[in-house]
């Protein structure tokens, strides 16, 4: 093995220095995303926590955190607002705040729509299977969350956990989906019943739309039909709204205040889904700082190699002698051969992106269960 | 086709679901291949777009067909399909309603967009129902054309939800053509036919997910499955050095020794400075074997049947996607 394999870390990569973009003042927001479970909600609450005790007025907002993740920061329930977490050292200080997707949703139709209208948007079936459903609706209200927590000032770094989707990409395109959909030709079609002043809209409409009119009530029922009826032309005051805010939150994510941390683990799949997200990223024109690997094994007896620990034990069990070493030995090759391993599927990342930074996080045996627990990921996250 | 003795004589829907970095999408691969072995046909399913089964039999992205992907151990054939709602929803008009045209013009005008953003629900009937259309079909001669199918689920917080179709979508259509095909789907999921399988490493978050998923399943009265415990590093060294090592008690002078015997180190110092590093390894490893021997109990506790998958220290290729059948196959899952 090389000295380079035994490293750890391709030398062509730049090393990412997370102290430097959370201390410095000009950084505002900092998104953690990536694939699900390579540990993107404990890196935004280290972050958070590091960068409060380093002096800054942090919030993190999470979106769906562990339990006891949660617990770590005084957080027991989802109630959409940011609190005071306990225990922060320094001068700086730290809220954080579990997102509650339904109620983010209600609060802008309540902000958008008078009190009548408000209470048939709220009541209906369509909007509740929507401002309850977990695809596309929690990324679009976590983007919508960090929009009002920029505005409201009273912090001066956000660290945002994007949502649990089934890819990395999906909080990116939610907004754009929404405001598509709802600038749609459906949304008109469905529209029209209530601007053609009660009249049957679709004997108003031409044939191609008398098709669609036809394969929409046979497919859903003309019950279903009515109550979506109900529910679009209900919407329609507070369209406008959501897409200007859509589009501002989206603006925000480019500006020069924002970082991007893509969160990954040493396997192919969390790997490859970083890569994808990095080049969205620059597709988008929205600021990278960087990539953070967790749970990567490394061995301290890294001297010996694979193999030579593989021969040696070999060797000593045919001689029948020294069984704890050749035990050793053994659980020693596999560790080098693991390090190997996902040295491998970070190489092809790095070779695809050489100019971007890496941070690497060594892999815990426990999770994070407490703020000390969250302060060691921080120095590790900053010790690179 | 031999006769067989599993765990799961008479399921013919596995679903199968995990949490995100379990390795899911592999385990169900390797079931598939279980369940095929020995002359069976098994298709395997994807449903969340990610080309997942491609990736793991290392193969072009699929189209939205059933084709042959893979020959079993002893014969027997997997095939793939990797559903698309969109292709979902024109077959499902085409088939049920003749409309195919009717179809494509709801696609442009966005349907599709209103199925995904403002009735996830749809789309989950839409999915469901082609894989449990794929499970009912019946040939010319009255069997039906696969003995198995594999869903690769969504993830572990969503699968309830989304297996529960009929709720899903009750709120929205109480009656009507979606209400009753949802109906049909339920009959399939949370029939006898039908089994939730979990995929989890012994760590704590995907451990607690399985119970929680587990629970979850129960309340929606879904027909719930094994535990697949992926990755499991098999551990070398006795209970007793385990034990000092992770009290710290660990003696590294012993392994200096046997370092020197095996001709792996010069002088003295040089093994005791390797034994030292190895020490440390050896006290990381015995403090991760206690917390998955915690793991393991909690996982006990939900009284499903587990199996365990070993860590492929190459990472899963072809040849280890068939050493994780095999050993699917000798536990008893297929």
């Amino acid at each position: 093995m090389s000295e380079r394999e035994r490293s750890g870390r391709h030398r062509t990569a730049p090393v990412l220095d997370l102290d430097a973009i959370i201390d410095d003042p000009g950084t505002r927001i900092v998104v953690c995303c990536g694939s699900g479970g390579v540990g993107k909600t404990t890196t935004a609450a280290a972050l958070g926590l590091r960068a409060a005790e380093r002096g800054r007025n942090a919030v993190v907002l999470t979106v769906d955190p562990a339990r006891r993740l949660a617990q770590s920061m005084g957080l027991t329930e989802l109630d959409n607002t940011p609190r005071p977490v306990a225990g922060v050292e320094g001068e700086g200080r730290l809220h954080a705040m579990m997102l509650d997707m339904k109620r983010t949703f209600d609060e802008i139709i309540e902000a958008h729509a008078d009190p009548e209208r408000a209470r048939q948007i709220l009541t209906n079936p369509f909007y509740q299977s929507l401002s309850s459903s977990f695809s596309g609706t929690q990324e679009y209200m976590a983007m919508e969350k960090l929009g009002q927590l920029r505005r409201a000032g009273d912090w001066d770094l956000i660290i945002v956990d994007t949502p649990p989707s089934r890819s990395a990409l999906d909080f990116l395109d939610a907004p754009e989906r929404l405001g598509r959909f709802l600038d749609g030709r459906l949304i008109r079609l469905l529209m029209a019943p209530a601007k053609a002043g009660g009249r049957s809209a679709f004997k108003l409409l031409n044939a191609g739309f008398g098709i669609v009119a036809g394969a929409l009530t046979k497919l859903l029922g003309a019950q279903v039909l009515k109550d979506l009826q109900t529910f679009v032309s209900a919407l329609d005051a507070v369209f406008g709204g959501f897409r200007a805010r859509a589009e501002q939150t989206y603006k925000l994510l480019q500006a020069p205040g924002t970082a991007f941390v893509v969160v990954a683990a040493p396997e192919r799949d969390a790997m490859r889904e970083a890569s994808y997200f990095v080049e969205r990223l620059a597709e988008e024109r929205m600021p990278l700082a960087g990539l953070v690997v967790n749970r990567v094994h490394r061995a301290p007896a890294a001297v010996l190699s694979a193999a030579r620990s593989t021969a040696a034990a070999e060797d000593l069990e045919s001689r029948g002698e020294h069984e704890l070493t050749s035990a050793v030995l053994r659980l020693h090759a596999g560790r080098m051969q693991l390090a190997a391993r996902e040295h491998r599927e970070q190489e092809h990342f790095v070779s695809a992106h050489p100019t971007v930074p890496v941070a690497q996080v060594p892999a815990m045996s426990e999770d994070v269960h407490d703020l000390e627990g969250l302060r060691r990921v921080g120095e590790l996250l900053a010790a690179q | 086709m031999r006769a067989r003795d599993t765990d799961w004589d008479g399921v013919r829907l596995h679903v199968v679901t995990g949490k995100g970095g379990t390795g899911k999408t592999t385990v169900a691969a390797a079931l598939a291949l279980a369940l095929a072995s020995g002359g069976r046909k098994v298709l395997l399913v994807e449903v969340e777009g990610r080309q997942g089964i491609a990736q793991v039999f290392d193969l072009p992205p699929l189209p939205y067909e059933e084709r042959k992907i893979a020959v079993a151990p002893d014969g027997g054939d997997v095939y793939a399909l990797a559903v698309d709602p969109e292709e979902a929803m024109l077959e499902y008009l085409e088939m049920f309603y003749g409309m195919r045209r009717a179809g494509k013009a709801l696609t442009k005008i966005g349907v599709v967009d209103f199925a995904t953003t403002i009735a996830p629900g749809f789309r989950d009937v839409l999915v469901t129902g082609k894989t449990s259309e794929a499970v009912r079909r019946k040939g010319k001669d009255g069997r039906r054309i696969y003995d198995a199918v594999v869903l690769d689920a969504p993830p572990t917080g969503r699968v309830a939800r989304f297996l529960n179709v009929t709720s899903e979508v009750a709120g929205l259509a109480r009656v009507g053509p979606i209400k009753n095909h949802a109906d049909l789907v339920n009959g399939v999921v949370a029939s006898p036919e039908t089994a939730v399988h979990f995929v989890t490493l012994l760590e704590e978050m995907p451990v607690q997910e399985t119970l929680d998923g587990l629970d979850e399943l129960r309340e929606a009265g879904l027909p719930p499955g094994g535990i697949f415990t992926n990755m499991v590093r098999e551990s070398l060294l006795p209970a007793s050095v385990l034990e000092a090592a992770a009290k710290g008690r660990f003696d590294p002078a012993e392994l200096a020794l046997g370092l020197k015997a095996a001709g792996l180190a010069e002088g003295g110092s040089d093994a005791a400075a390797v034994a030292e590093a190895l020490a440390e390894e050896i006290a990381e490893h015995a403090r991760r074997t206690r917390l998955e021997r915690r793991e393991r109990r909690s996982l006990d506790t939900s009284g499903r049947p587990r199996y365990e998958l070993p860590l492929l220290a190459d990472g899963v290729d072809l040849a280890g996607l068939y050493e994780l059948a095999e050993s699917i196959h000798a536990q008893g899952a297929a």
